[in-house]
C-alpha cells in the first residue's frame, strides 16, 4: 500500500469491537487519528449502567489503548437510533449525556439519527440535536440502511429545523444516491467503505472524480461485522493509483475530517504532530495491551510528563 | 459543615485562578459559578460546566508565591494548591458554589461526577476533598482513589493533600503509604505522615524492605521515616543494616530514625555515629532533605513491577 507517507484520519470506526493488532496495522498504514462514534455493542444494552461504562471506556481505556500505538483517539457521544426505541432506558441515557459531552477528546454528538425511523427515534434524535446546539458541538449522523434516501433527507431537514448549521453536521454512510442532496444542502458527506459491498473503494474513486473533494470524507465504520479497519489507507492508495492528486486525497482522507470535527475545539493537528512517547509498559487501571512474553515498545521520542515520567503507574 | 471559611477560601482560589486564565475564562467562570450557586440551575447545568471548564479557562499551571502558599495553609491546614492548574481551580470553585445545605443532595451530585469522571476531572475532585463540606462522607471515596493506576490521579489524592491523614481509616492510610513507596513517589509529600505512623504500618514497611533486599533491589531511605518512633527488637536489625549501606542517604536516614526513637539500642546506635548525630541535632539533616534527594536518585525513584 503506497500512500506516500500521507497522514490519514478515520473519522468513523468502532475500535471497541476491534483488536489491538488492528491499531498496530492502522498506525503502520498512516492513520494518525480516529473518531469513534458511540454505537451499540452488537446487542442492545438493558441498563443505563452499561451506557455509563461504555462511554467511560470511550474516553478512558480506548483512548489509552490507541495512544499505545501512536494513534490519537477521539469520540462522539450519543444515544444511537437502534437503542433509542427503548424509551424508559433512553430517558435515563439522556440524563447521562451531559456528563460526557464535554469530556477530553469528545468531538461531537454521535452517531445519532434514524434506523427504523420510528416516532421514538425521532424524539431522541431531536433531543440530542438540542444538546448539540446548547453545547455547540458537531453532530455525526448515522443514516438508515433501509429507505436510505428519504431517511437521509429527513435527518438533514430535522437538524435544520432545530437551527443547526449544515457545516456542523457530518452525514455518514452516503452513496451515489444521497451525495448530491447532502452536498447541495451544505452538509459534510462521509462515505463508508465496506469490503465487498455497499460503497467499495472503486466506487469511491468515481465519487471523488465526479463530485470533487469539497466536504467529502472517507471512513471505514469498522465494527463487529465483516469490515476493514484499513479502508481509509486502502482507498487513499487506490485514489492515487487512479490519478487523483495527492492534495485531493489528503483532503478527503485527512483534512476534511479534521476541519469538520475540529469545530468542537477538541481536535488539533498539533495533537499528533507534537512528538509523544509510546510506552507499552504503561497500564490503564492495572491493564496493559501486552500479553505474556511480549516485549514492550518504548518510543524514543521526548516525554514531557513531568518529574515522575509516565502518567500511568506501572 | 465546610472545612474552611468558605467565602475566604473561594476569594483566595478565585484570585490565584484569575492570574492563570484569560479575561474570557474569568467571565465564563463568573457566569457559571453564579448560575450554580443561584440554586435555580439544573443538575445538567452544573455537570456541563464542570466538564467544560478546560475548554473555557485553559490548563495553565497556577503561579503561586510563597505568600500564596502560606495563605492557603492558613485558610485550611495542609491545603496546598502548588501543582494545580487553572481548570482544576475552576472546577473546585464550581464545587464550592454548589448549594450544600442538603447533605444528601450535595453528596449525590459529587458522587455522580466521580462515577463518570475522566482523568482531569478525577484530579480536580480528589484535590478538592479538603475543601468540600461533609468530609466524612468522602472517606471511602478517597480510599478508592488510592487504588487508581493513573499517576496524576494518585498524586491528587495521596500527595500534598491533608484529607487522607484526617479522614482515612487506618488500613486505607497504611495502604496509601506503602503504595506511595511502591510506585516510586515521594513520602515527604504525604501530609500528616508522621502523626499517623503506627506499629502495623511499621511492620508492613519493614517486611517490604526485606522483600526488596531479598530481591537485591534498593529501598528508598524515606521508608524509615515512619519506622523511627516504633523501632523495637526486630526493626533495630534493619537500622543496623542501614548504617552499613554504602549510600550516604541510607546512613543519614538510619540516624534520623534513631533520633526519633526512645528505644535504648537505637540511641546507642546513634551515639556510635557522632558525625551524623551532630547533623541531626543541628537540623541540617531532616526528612525533607532525604525525601527531596531520594526523589532525584535513580535507584529509589521507581519501582514498577
Ligand atoms: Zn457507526
Amino acid at each position: 500500500m503506497n500512500t506516500q507517507n500521507l497522514m490519514l484520519i478515520d473519522p468513523h470506526i468502532h475500535m471497541t469491537s476491534r483488536t489491538t493488532d488492528d491499531y498496530e496495522r492502522m498506525r503502520k498504514a498512516g492513520i494518525v487519528a480516529i473518531i469513534e462514534p458511540a454505537f451499540w455493542l452488537g446487542q442492545p444494552r438493558t441498563d443505563v449502567g452499561s451506557f455509563k461504562d461504555y462511554y467511560s471506556s470511550l474516553v478512558g481505556w480506548e483512548r489509552f489503548r490507541a495512544s499505545q500505538f501512536g494513534i490519537k483517539h477521539y469520540c462522539t457521544i450519543g444515544l444511537n437510533s437502534k437503542e433509542a426505541n427503548n424509551e424508559a432506558l433512553a430517558e435515563q441515557v439522556m440524563e447521562l449525556l451531559p456528563l460526557f459531552i464535554y469530556k477530553e477528546g469528545v468531538v461531537g454528538v454521535g452517531e445519532i439519527g434514524y434506523d427504523d425511523q420510528t416516532p421514538t427515534e425521532d424524539k431522541y434524535y431531536r433531543l440530542q440535536l438540542e444538546l448539540a446546539k446548547e453545547t455547540n458541538m458537531p453532530v455525526q449522523i448515522h443514516t438508515p440502511h433501509r429507505d436510505k434516501k428519504s431517511g437521509t433527507i429527513r435527518s438533514m431537514e430535522v437538524s435544520l429545523e432545530h437551527g443547526i448549521a449544515p457545516d456542523m453536521v457530518i452525514v455518514d454512510h452516503n452513496n451515489e444516491e444521497t451525495v448530491k442532496d447532502v452536498l447541495d444542502r451544505g452538509f459534510w458527506a462521509a462515505f463508508t467503505i465496506y469490503p465487498n459491498s455497499k460503497m467499495g473503494n472503486e466506487r469511491m474513486v468515481e465519487v471523488v472524480k465526479q463530485y470533487g473533494t469539497e466536504r467529502i470524507m472517507v471512513n471505514s465504520a469498522a465494527d463487529w461485522g465483516i469490515s476493514d479497519p484499513l479502508s481509509v489507507p486502502k482507498t487513499a492508495a487506490l485514489m492515487l493509483e487512479r490519478g487523483i492528486s495527492l492534495e485531493d486525497v489528503r483532503k478527503v482522507c485527512y483534512q476534511n475530517a479534521l476541519d469538520a470535527f475540529g469545530k468542537s475545539g477538541q481536535m488539533h493537528e498539533s495533537d499528533w504532530l507534537t512528538p509523544a512517547t509510546v510506552d507499552q509498559r504503561e497500564k490503564f487501571s492495572g491493564s496493559t495491551v501486552l500479553r505474556g512474553g511480549q516485549t514492550p515498545v518504548v518510543g524514543e521520542l521526548e516525554n514531557d510528563e513531568g518529574e515522575f515520567g509516565s502518567k500511568f503507574i506501572r | 459543615m465546610y472545612q474552611a471559611d468558605i467565602s475566604a477560601t473561594k476569594a483566595f482560589l478565585k484570585g490565584i485562578f484569575e492570574r492563570s486564565t484569560t479575561p474570557q475564562g474569568r467571565a465564563w467562570l463568573t457566569q457559571k459559578t453564579e448560575l450554580v450557586s443561584s440554586g435555580s440551575a439544573k443538575e445538567k447545568d452544573f455537570y456541563l460546566a464542570f466538564s467544560a471548564a478546560p475548554r473555557f479557562v485553559g490548563k495553565e499551571h497556577l503561579q503561586l508565591t510563597e505568600a500564596d502558599l502560606a495563605q492557603a495553609d492558613a485558610l485550611r491546614a495542609g491545603f496546598n494548591p502548588s501543582r494545580w492548574t487553572a481548570d482544576q481551580a475552576a472546577r473546585t470553585l464550581l464545587l464550592l458554589s454548589l448549594p450544600a445545605q442538603d447533605a444528601d443532595a450535595f453528596v449525590k451530585q459529587v458522587e455522580t461526577l466521580f462515577g463518570t469522571a475522566d482523568m482531569g476531572e478525577q484530579v480536580a475532585l480528589y484535590g478538592s476533598l479538603p475543601l468540600l463540606p461533609y468530609p466524612e462522607r468522602f472517606s471511602k471515596r478517597a480510599s478508592e482513589g488510592v487504588r487508581t493506576n493513573i499517576g496524576d490521579v494518585y498524586e491528587a489524592v495521596a500527595l500534598d493533600n491533608p484529607f487522607p491523614s484526617e479522614y482515612m481509616e487506618e488500613d486505607a492510610w497504611n495502604q496509601l503509604v506503602l503504595k506511595t513507596l511502591f510506585v516510586g513517589k515521594p513520602l515527604y509529600r504525604i501530609h500528616g505522615l508522621d502523626q499517623r505512623s503506627n506499629s502495623e504500618l511499621t511492620r508492613m514497611l519493614s517486611d517490604y524492605a526485606h522483600e526488596r533486599w531479598a530481591a537485591g533491589r534498593p529501598v528508598s531511605p524515606e521508608l524509615w521515616r515512619t519506622v523511627g518512633p516504633f523501632i523495637d527488637e526486630h526493626t533495630i536489625h534493619d537500622i543496623q543494616r542501614l548504617f552499613s549501606q554504602p549510600d550516604e542517604l541510607e546512613r543519614e536516614a538510619a540516624a534520623l530514625a534513631c533520633a526519633q526513637s526512645s528505644f535504648g539500642p537505637a540511641r546507642e546506635l546513634l551515639n556510635s555515629h557522632p558525625d551524623l548525630k551532630q547533623q541531626v541535632e543541628s537540623g541540617e539533616l531532616n526528612w525533607g532533605y532525604i525525601g527531596r534527594n531520594a526523589t532525584m536518585q535513580e535507584p529509589y525513584k521507581v519501582d514498577r513491577t
